[in-house]
């Protein structure tokens, strides 16, 4: 029985090649392995082994032939009657590509609200940096897998003091000093989490963190899907993003934009204590792989949080803070701040403003954001970061995509100065966003 | 984690006993070279080796007709290093975790050909559901944790895997291999100091097979013996000849006792040779066609089991019906990676998130 030899692709684009040179002729043995012949394209030359047994019966294609198309029969090898016939595969029909189907996208279902504060909740003032703090000792405290990592952050208490006191608690084996390594000790973390583990990893900041956006992206973000559902990446990396003040553009720039892009993170940006704290607890007990951006200016900013035995929110949950029937204005992080300033401002000239904090970049609340947005028809985007591309530019594609109909006038975004941000204390205040500014957007929107 | 060195002080150890302690590793395999295998064993050696021959062989066949796509990094010619190593480790219990040259690896660990073969021709059959291809592939239930297409984000990985083991006292110890040329990544170094700092349980192998696509080791590398490249955090190396599964076997041993008993990792350089390709699509002008023929002739890790084999008194018969299993079974794989079906469309969405928010 002879089993027929196909010319081979050498990748899925190629269609012809040639047959540069046989290495055997008709009637020599060959065994698997043996190279038989050698075939080129422009890109690259490919050695063609046997894989079954025999003699050579018949050579089809003499060498130095060109223009051979791939699948048609080179050479025919007599076998030796114990080849499995299966073992001789032929070239499967190209299918011809099927008719663009459309794929039903599957719809979000609607996002949980966050839960009820029991009345008669004690409510107590928090910095951001101690809800921080204490989420991630309520969640070691809750389950042993979970331990923190990074530079800085356990003998020294944390460069900006958010791991205060874990060390003490937690003890060497969950409070780990790593050196100045993020590339690695990202990489760490995340193998850490594929291990079974649920890993806190702190950059000091996200800007250094661009050493190890490779693992953030390449290594936790893809792997579920990759794997098919079966391997998890269940960490969290959590640092100050964003411009904090007077330390130049090295040291200063928002993420947000650059992680919210990737399918498979989830991205989190919390303003006040209470989401800073509800939500680095959900994030710690996500499977996903979560990507928590804090800010260093907001650290110290103390707001109420209810005193509860376990405050977890909702993660992927826009939170509207301010309520008004004018205009929207959406923000996150350290631009929510802001966003109320100029809301209160605004207010005195008789515009009632809505303002709408994120909280998590992806997956992004679109609903939330539209349902406002049918509600004042107006609509403006405050974001301490770069306009190009950025989470304003997003949510202005989603209006037009989703809420033309809703709109009386363009969306408008107000972002950083796109420059990198200067040191000189009058360029650093002229680059960032500020109320002022949002004030003036909002008045244009209203045609005000 | 606490720090592993007597010297944080700043006192300084004698340079003597530092040198000896990164040669101890390579003296003991020294002295018992190859490992003392029963005919029973070898020939299990041999037919895992066989199986990986055979099933490279039908994926670039496969290749060739258009049923896989993409990148298909063959491993033919390295057999002996991930079966040689992989014999003495547990499944399951430890860990092994690779670059995109992870076919090999995946059967050396016992994962069934057919779900590898079907993620090959990308059908919602294969171990990722043909959502991952050659170069993504991974059994949580082995322990084997892929299959990565970053060249050396799988040694910083492994770090971590083996800081679970330790932080877990599981007894687990993590493989992670890399090749030559991954050896030249900063992270891999990262990871070296956080490994040894720390004392984590790991192995690191580098696969030198000579290449990185089509750099040669001394065109790429200033220091080309491999496994000295520990030294700096105080990683003992192993030098090993990858090309005889018995050799492999008895420093794996070596090294593995060295990592469980807490000691921390240690640097293995295993010398090998890729037959094939870096891909399938090479332009194989970097090296000498006798250069191949040389190692295919003189050097094959499979053709010298199976000499030893034969010298040993193992029948004929019994080595050709090896064969022939390996035959069917390799077909098998084949038959069903082309005969299932590809995904369903919907599993286009699925698996982005483990979770719904
Ligand atoms: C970070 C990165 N750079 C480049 C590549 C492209 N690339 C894939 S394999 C490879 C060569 C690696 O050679 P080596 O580490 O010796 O492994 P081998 O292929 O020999 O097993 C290169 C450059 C990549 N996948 N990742
Ligand atoms: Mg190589």
């Amino acid at each position: 029985m002879g089993i027929e030899l196909r010319m081979p692709a050498l990748s899925p684009t190629m269609e012809e090649g040639t047959l540069a040179k046989w290495l055997v002729k008709e009637g020599d043995e060959v065994k698997s392995g043996d190279i038989l012949a050698e075939i080129e394209t422009d890109k690259a030359t490919m050695e063609f082994e046997a894989v079954d047994e025999g003699i050579v019966g018949k050579i089809l294609v003499a060498e130095g032939t060109e223009g051979v198309k791939v699948g048609t029969v080179i050479a025919v090898i007599g076998g030796d009657g114990e080849v499995t016939p299966s073992s001789a595969p032929v070239l499967t029909e190209v299918q011809a590509a099927p008719p663009a189907i459309a794929i039903e996208r599957p719809v979000a279902a609607p996002r949980a609200a966050d839960p009820a504060v029991p009345a008669g909740t004690n409510m107590k003032m928090s910095t951001v940096r101690e809800a921080l703090r204490d989420a991630m000792a309520e969640e070691m405290r809750r389950d042993g897998r979970v331990f923190v990592m990074g530079e800085e952050v356990a003998d020294y208490q944390g460069a900006y003091k958010v791991t205060q006191g874990l060390l003490e608690e937690f003890g060497p084996k969950r409070v780990i000093d790593t050196p100045i390594t993020e590339y690695g000790f990202a990489g760490i973390g995340a193998g850490a989490a594929m291990g079974g583990l649920r890993p806190v990893v702190e950059f000091m900041t996200f800007n250094f963190a661009m050493q190890a956006i490779d693992h953030i992206i390449n290594s936790a973000a893809k792997t579920n899907y990759m794997s098919g559902g079966q391997m998890r990446c269940p960490v969290v990396f959590r640092g100050p993003n964003g411009a904090a003040s007077r330390v130049g553009a090295q040291h200063s720039q928002n993420y947000g934009p650059w992680y919210a892009n990737v399918p498979g993170l989830v991205v989190i940006a919390p303003y006040d204590a209470s989401d800073a704290k509800g939500l680095l607890k959900a994030a710690i007990r996500s499977d996903d792989p979560v990507v928590f951006l804090e800010n260093e200016l907001v650290y110290g900013r103390s707001f109420e949080l209810p005193e509860l035995d376990d405050h977890v929110l909702p993660i992927g949950k826009a939170r509207i803070m301010r309520e008004g029937s004018d205009v929207t204005i959406v923000s996150y992080s350290i631009g929510v701040g802001l966003a109320l300033e100029a809301a209160d401002a605004l207010a005195a000239e008789g515009i009632e403003a809505e303002v709408i904090d994120l909280r998590t970049l992806r997956p992004l609340d679109k609903e939330t954001i539209l349902a406002s947005l049918a509600k004042t028809n107006r609509l403006v985007v405050a974001e301490e970061g770069w306009p190009q591309c950025s989470i304003a530019s997003e949510i202005t594609a989603i209006c037009m995509e989703d809420g033309f109909d809703h709109l009386d006038a363009p969306v408008l975004r107000v972002c950083n100065e796109d420059v990198p941000l200067p040191y000189a204390a009058n360029l650093e205040k002229a680059a960032v966003i500020d109320a002022a500014r949002i004030v003036v957007a909002v008045k244009r929107v209203c045609h005000r | 984690m606490q720090n592993r060195r007597s010297n944080r002080d700043g006192r300084q150890r004698p340079q003597s006993e530092i040198k000896s302690a990164l040669r101890s590793l390579q003296e003991t395999h020294a002295a018992n070279l190859r490992h003392k295998a029963s005919d029973e064993e070898l020939l299990k050696f041999y037919e895992q080796m066989l199986l990986i021959r055979r099933f490279e062989e039908r994926a670039g066949q496969l290749y060739g007709l258009g049923l896989i796509g993409g990148f298909c990094h063959l491993y033919i010619g390295q057999e002996a290093v991930a079966v040689g190593l992989q014999s003495a480790l547990t499944p399951g219990k430890d860990s092994v975790i690779t670059g995109y040259r992870d076919h090999g690896h995946m059967l050396a660990y016992g994962i069934d050909p057919k779900v590898i073969m079907a993620e090959l021709t990308g059908r919602a059959a294969g171990i990722s559901r043909g959502k991952g291809g050659s170069m993504h592939m991974f059994s949580v239930d082995h322990k084997f944790y892929g299959g990565h297409g970053i060249v050396g984000a799988q040694v910083p990985l492994g770090a971590g895997l083996a800081f679970s083991h330790k932080y877990n006292e599981d007894g687990g110890v993590c493989m992670a291999y890399f090749g030559d040329g991954a050896a030249n990544q900063g992270q891999v170094y990262e990871a070296f100091n956080m490994a040894a700092l720390w004392s984590l349980p790991i192995v690191f192998v580098v696969e030198n097979n000579g290449y990185a696509m089509g750099t040669a080791v001394k065109r790429g590398s200033a220091e080309t013996d491999f496994y000295r490249r520990g030294t700096a955090f105080r990683i003992p190396g192993m030098n090993v000849n990858g090309m005889d599964v018995l050799e492999v076997r008895a420093a794996a041993e070596v090294a593995l006792a060295h990592v469980r008993s807490g000691a921390g990792p240690v640097l293995m350089e295993l010398h090998t040779y890729r037959y094939r390709g870096h891909s399938m699509s090479d332009p194989a002008k970097y090296r000498s066609r006798e250069e191949v023929q040389d190692m295919r002739e003189n050097h094959d890790p499979i053709e010298a089991a199976k000499a030893e084999l034969v010298k040993r008194g193992v029948s004929e018969e019994r080595m050709k019906d090896i064969d022939k299993q390996i035959r069917s079974k390799v077909a098998e794989a084949a038959d069903f990676a082309e005969n299932s079906p590809e995904p369903e469309l919907p599993e286009l969405y699925t698996d982005v998130l483990v979770e719904t928010y």
